[in-house]
């Protein structure tokens, strides 16, 4: 009976998303709606945490293999991406490595500088 | 007997997840990066695809179920957010700031490549999403009319590529906090990178997933921006 609870209650978020995606004339997919909806009730406490937890557990490990699919439409789509496809993977490559390096080095500036401000806080404490 | 497999609509989803599964298993047996369970499932799948002379529709017939959870999926995602509330709080302005920098660096060096190389409008917003989630990037490009299969291709390229690079890569440039770890992996590399942030630790993992909702996010609005630029 939980599983099924907890299914269900993914499904109707899932289906509020849909129709919120239809109605608001924005380019943000279904699942993100779905997805602010359960952030915002699980952090109000409107939905408990238990209402949707082994579940959602479940899809989020699950998740890898529901890429599978459209992956594997890469071969239908061969004909179209044949002629871009060296310098699309090269670019990929590089701006992969540098979003990766941007992202981790302004991230662990700003926390070791948000850390010094709290122990200078802490210190005009004491 | 080829009528007999493709028939069957269990039979996208059994080899989607046999593939998966033996990618897992060579994954475990030699610890390679290129052993990629996700690219080695692929890979498999579109081998016997064309070994069998099977086309794409028979095969898509039984796996679209798996697509089909791919919505439901990504709302969950809320969950391991809320879960990590207390450690988003603490650090949020630091978060922030870094998945912020890596989807405009994203955004930005797909700019750079589109001026570069005289690409097309079609073109430059299927770049736009190339380096988040599935999931959003595909309703990205959809919304605003780009070649989904294309950024499929991309998106897969960048998590794979960033699942086998990114403990290198941190080390070399001397990114040893777990909180910029976590979040450099999933902004820039998303669910498949956040495999790896998995193994490196508990933070890691964390603030990985946390960056692939917050980075999806982030990059809705930008792609939106970016796509009136060019």
């Amino acid at each position: 009976m939980k599983y099924l609870q907890q299914f269900g209650v993914i499904i109707l978020i899932s289906f509020v998303g849909e129709v919120l995606h239809t109605l608001i004339p924005l380019p943000v997919p279904a699942s993100i709606y779905g997805l602010l909806i359960l952030f915002t009730g699980l952090s109000t406490h409107l939905i408990p945490l238990s209402l949707v937890r082994e579940t959602g557990k479940f899809l989020i490990e699950i998740m890898p293999v529901m890429f599978i699919p459209a992956a594997v439409g890469i071969l239908e789509s061969w004909g179209v991406l044949k002629p871009w496809f060296f310098p699309l993977l090269v670019f990929t490559l590089v701006s992969t490595v540098i979003v990766m390096t941007v992202t981790g080095k302004i991230t662990q500036l700003a926390v070791r500088k948000e850390d010094e401000e709290e122990s200078d806080y802490e210190g005009t404490v004491d | 007997m080829r009528e007999l497999l493709t028939d069957s609509v269990y039979f996208g989803v059994m080899i989607s997840l046999s593939t998966y599964g033996l990618g897992v298993l060579l994954k475990k047996r030699f610890r390679l990066a290129i052993f990629n369970p996700l690219l080695i499932a692929v890979a498999a799948t579109i081998v016997l695809l064309l070994t069998f002379h099977i086309d794409y529709e028979s095969y898509y017939e039984g796996a679209k179920y798996i697509s089909y959870l791919l919505t439901p999926a990504t709302v969950c995602l809320a969950i391991p957010l809320y879960e990590q509330l207390s450690l988003l709080k603490s650090n949020y302005r630091a978060i922030l700031l870094g998945i912020l920098s890596g989807v405009l660096t994203s955004a930005v060096s797909v700019l750079a490549f589109t001026l570069l190389f005289h690409f097309d409008h079609n073109m430059y917003v299927t770049m736009l999403p190339k380096s988040i989630t599935m999931a959003i990037g595909m309703g990205i490009t959809e919304e605003l009319n780009g070649y989904v299969t294309i950024t499929v291709a991309m998106i897969i390229i960048t998590g794979i590529f960033g699942n086998m690079i990114s403990e290198w890569l941190l080390r070399c440039f001397r990114i040893t906090d777990p909180v910029a770890k976590g979040i450099a992996i999933g902004t820039s590399s998303h669910a498949m990178g956040t495999a790896k942030a998995m193994e490196m630790g508990e933070i890691e993992g964390a603030m990985s997933s946390l960056a692939i909702a917050v980075a999806g996010l982030l990059t809705v609005f930008a792609a939106i921006i970016f796509s009136w630029i060019w």
